[in-house]
C-alpha cells in the first residue's frame, strides 16, 4: 500500500434493503495503471466502481479518494429523455469546460467529428458510446472510469477504442478502472484484474488469475480459450515463455 | 405609469414569467410536473397558517412549500408506495387541510377565488417590489447553479463522479420554486401556478436545440402570454389568471404546429 494511489476501497462493502451487493472488496488505482473488473451479471461490478466514485457510500469498510482528483466517468446506461435539447457539442461540456486541445483530440481518437451538431437522443448505440468516452477523455482526468465502454460497439470499433483507452493512459498517466465483459482484451490491456462475484474471487495480474480454480469456475472454457486466442494472436506483448509482459506481477491474491 | 394596476398588473406577471420560464425547463427536464403541483396545493395551506398565526403570507407560502418539498423527498427514499401516489396524497392533504383551517376562522374573511385562481388586477406597489425582488435572488441563484443543475439532470451519477454536489443544487432548486410559488399565488393562484412553470417551457421544447435557448425561449413564451392574456382579459372581461394560462395553452399549441418546426429549422441554421 504505497501512498500513490488515486482511489482505494479497503473491505469496502455495499448493503441494499433486502441484501449485500458487494462485500469486502479492496482495491486501488494507482496512476498508469489498469484495474479491471470482471464477473458474472449481478457480481457487483457497477456497485463497486460507484463506491469507489463516492456515488454510492460504503455501508461496511472505506473508501478513499485522493484530494482534488480529477474523474471522468462513462457510465453504464445513460437515458436521454425527449424533454432535453442536449446535442453532442453541449454534452461535451456537460461537467466542465475542457480545453480546445483535449476537446479536438477526443473527437478526432473517437471518430466522432460528424456528430457534433447531432441531438444526443438521435444517436445509435455506438455512437453514443463513442461520444460518452470522447467526452471522458476531454476532461483530461486523472482517474478515468469505465463501465462497460464499449457496448453496443462493432468489432472493429471495440478494438480500436480498446486501442485508444491504452493511448490515453500512455498520454496523461492517468489511472483507469475498467469494467469489462471482454474477456480477451481485459486479458491484453489490464495490468490488475479483479474478479467479482459478490465478493473478490480472485485478483492479481491477468495471466495469473487465468490460471486460478476460481476464476475457470465462473469463465469456464471460454476464459481459457479467449487467453489462448490472445496469446495467439498478440505474440509482440509477450515474454518469450508466455506470459503477460507487463510490470505488475504480484502473483494472485486468494480469499 | 406604475400607478396604472393594469402596468403593475403587466409588471407582475411578465416578471414572474421571466424566472418561471428557466425554472419550469428544470421542471420538466425532472419530470417534475406534479410534483410542482403538490407544491402549489401546499402553498393554500401555506396561507391558511399564515392567516392564522399573522406571518407574512409569502413567507409562510414559502416556509410550507420548502416543508412540503422536503417531506416528499425524504417519504420518497423510505416509503414503499409509489411516488405519484404520495405526490397525490400530500398534495390533497395539504389542500384540505388548507381550507378546512380557512373556514374554521370565522374572524378572518378570505377572499377563496383570489386564492385559487389569482388577483393579478390587485397587485399593489409595495407587492411589485416584493416580486421585484425576489426574481432577482432566484435568478441570481439560479445563474450560479444551472449548469451544475443541469448535469445533475443529465445524470445525478456522472455529475456526481465528476464533483458535482448534485443533492446541494437539487435542494436549492427546491428552494428556487418555492420562493416562485410564493409570489405567484398573488398572480395566478394556487390551481394555476404549475402551468406558468411547465407550459411555457413545453412550447419552447419544440423551437430550441440548447438548453439555454429553451430557457429563454421558455421566458419569452412566457411574457408573451402574460401580456396576451392579460390584454383578452381586459377585453373579453373575462378572469385574468386563467386568460393567461389560456394565452400560453395557444402558444403551445403553436409551437407544436409546423410554424414551430420552422422556427427550430431557423435556429439550427444560425448554430
Amino acid at each position: 500500500m504505497s501512498d500513490t494511489a488515486l482511489i482505494r476501497l479497503t473491505n469496502a462493502g455495499y448493503q441494499a434493503p433486502d441484501r449485500w451487493l458487494v462485500e469486502a472488496v479492496s482495491l486501488s488505482v494507482d496512476p498508469g495503471e489498469i484495474v479491471t473488473l470482471i464477473g458474472p451479471n449481478g457480481s457487483g461490478k457497477s456497485t463497486t466502481a460507484k463506491l469507489a466514485l463516492g456515488i454510492l457510500k460504503p455501508t461496511a469498510g472505506k473508501s478513499y479518494r485522493r484530494k482534488g482528483l480529477k474523474v471522468a466517468y462513462v457510465p453504464q446506461k445513460l437515458a436521454i429523455d425527449w424533454t432535453l435539447p442536449l446535442d453532442v457539442e453541449h454534452f461535451m461540456r456537460l461537467t466542465g469546460q475542457p480545453s480546445i486541445n483535449a476537446q479536438t483530440h477526443a473527437i478526432q481518437a473517437t471518430g466522432i467529428q460528424h456528430l457534433m451538431h447531432k441531438e444526443l437522443r438521435l444517436l445509435s448505440g455506438g455512437e453514443f458510446q463513442r461520444v460518452l468516452i470522447a467526452r471522458a477523455i476531454a476532461r483530461e482526468p486523472d482517474l478515468l472510469v469505465l463501465d462497460e465502454p464499449v457496448q453496443g460497439v462493432d468489432f472493429s470499433g471495440e478494438n480500436e477504442l480498446y486501442q485508444l483507452i491504452g493511448s490515453i493512459r500512455d498520454d496523461l498517466q492517468c489511472g483507469i478502472l475498467m469494467i469489462s465483459h471482454d474477456l480477451h482484451v481485459v486479458m491484453a490491456k489490464t495490468d490488475q484484474v479483479i474478479c467479482l462475484n459478490g465478493h473478490v474471487c480472485c485478483s492479481g495480474a491477468p495471466v495469473n488469475v487465468a490460471q486460478t480454480e476460481e476464476f475457470q469456475t465462473l469463465f469456464g472454457l471460454r476464459g481459457h480459450s479467449d487467453l489462448a486466442l490472445y496469446q495467439h494472436h498478440h505474440d509482440h506483448h509477450h515474454a518469450p515463455d508466455g506470459s503477460i509482459d507487463h510490470e505488475h506481477h504480484e502473483g494472485c491474491q486468494h480469499d | 405609469m406604475i400607478d396604472d394596476f393594469f402596468v403593475r398588473a403587466i409588471l407582475a406577471g411578465a416578471g414572474l414569467a421571466l424566472i418561471a420560464g428557466p425554472l419550469g425547463c428544470f421542471v420538466i427536464w425532472k419530470r417534475l410536473a406534479y410534483f410542482g403541483d403538490t407544491l402549489s396545493h401546499g402553498a393554500l395551506l401555506g396561507i391558511a397558517l399564515g392567516l392564522l398565526f399573522e406571518l407574512n403570507l409569502e413567507l409562510s407560502v414559502f416556509l410550507i412549500c420548502t416543508l412540503v418539498a422536503t417531506t416528499l423527498m425524504i417519504l420518497q427514499r423510505r416509503s414503499s408506495i409509489s411516488s405519484d401516489a404520495l405526490l397525490g396524497i400530500l398534495a390533497h392533504a395539504s389542500l384540505a387541510i388548507g381550507l378546512v383551517v380557512l373556514s374554521l376562522m370565522t374572524w378572518i374573511r378570505v377572499d377563496l377565488m383570489g386564492l385559487l385562481f389569482g388577483d393579478i388586477l390587485a397587485v399593489s406597489k409595495s407587492d411589485l417590489w416584493m416580486i421585484g425582488a425576489t426574481i432577482l435572488v432566484t435568478g441570481a441563484v439560479l445563474a450560479i447553479i444551472w449548469r451544475s443543475l443541469f448535469a445533475a439532470t443529465v445524470s445525478r451519477e456522472l455529475a456526481e463522479a465528476e464533483g458535482i454536489r448534485a443533492q446541494t443544487v437539487e435542494m436549492m432548486f427546491l428552494l428556487l420554486i418555492a420562493a416562485v410559488i410564493a409570489i405567484a399565488i398573488k398572480i395566478v393562484g394556487v390551481l394555476l401556478i404549475t402551468s406558468l412553470l411547465i407550459i411555457p417551457a413545453a412550447a419552447a421544447r419544440r423551437i430550441s436545440i440548447t438548453p439555454g435557448q429553451m430557457m429563454i425561449a421558455s421566458s419569452v413564451v412566457g411574457v408573451v402570454s402574460v401580456i396576451l392574456g392579460l390584454l383578452g382579459s381586459l377585453n373579453l372581461d373575462t378572469p385574468s389568471g386563467p386568460s393567461i394560462v389560456v394565452a400560453a395553452v395557444f402558444c403551445f399549441l403553436l409551437s407544436i404546429s409546423p410554424l414551430g418546426d420552422s422556427m427550430r429549422t431557423s435556429l439550427r441554421s444560425r448554430h
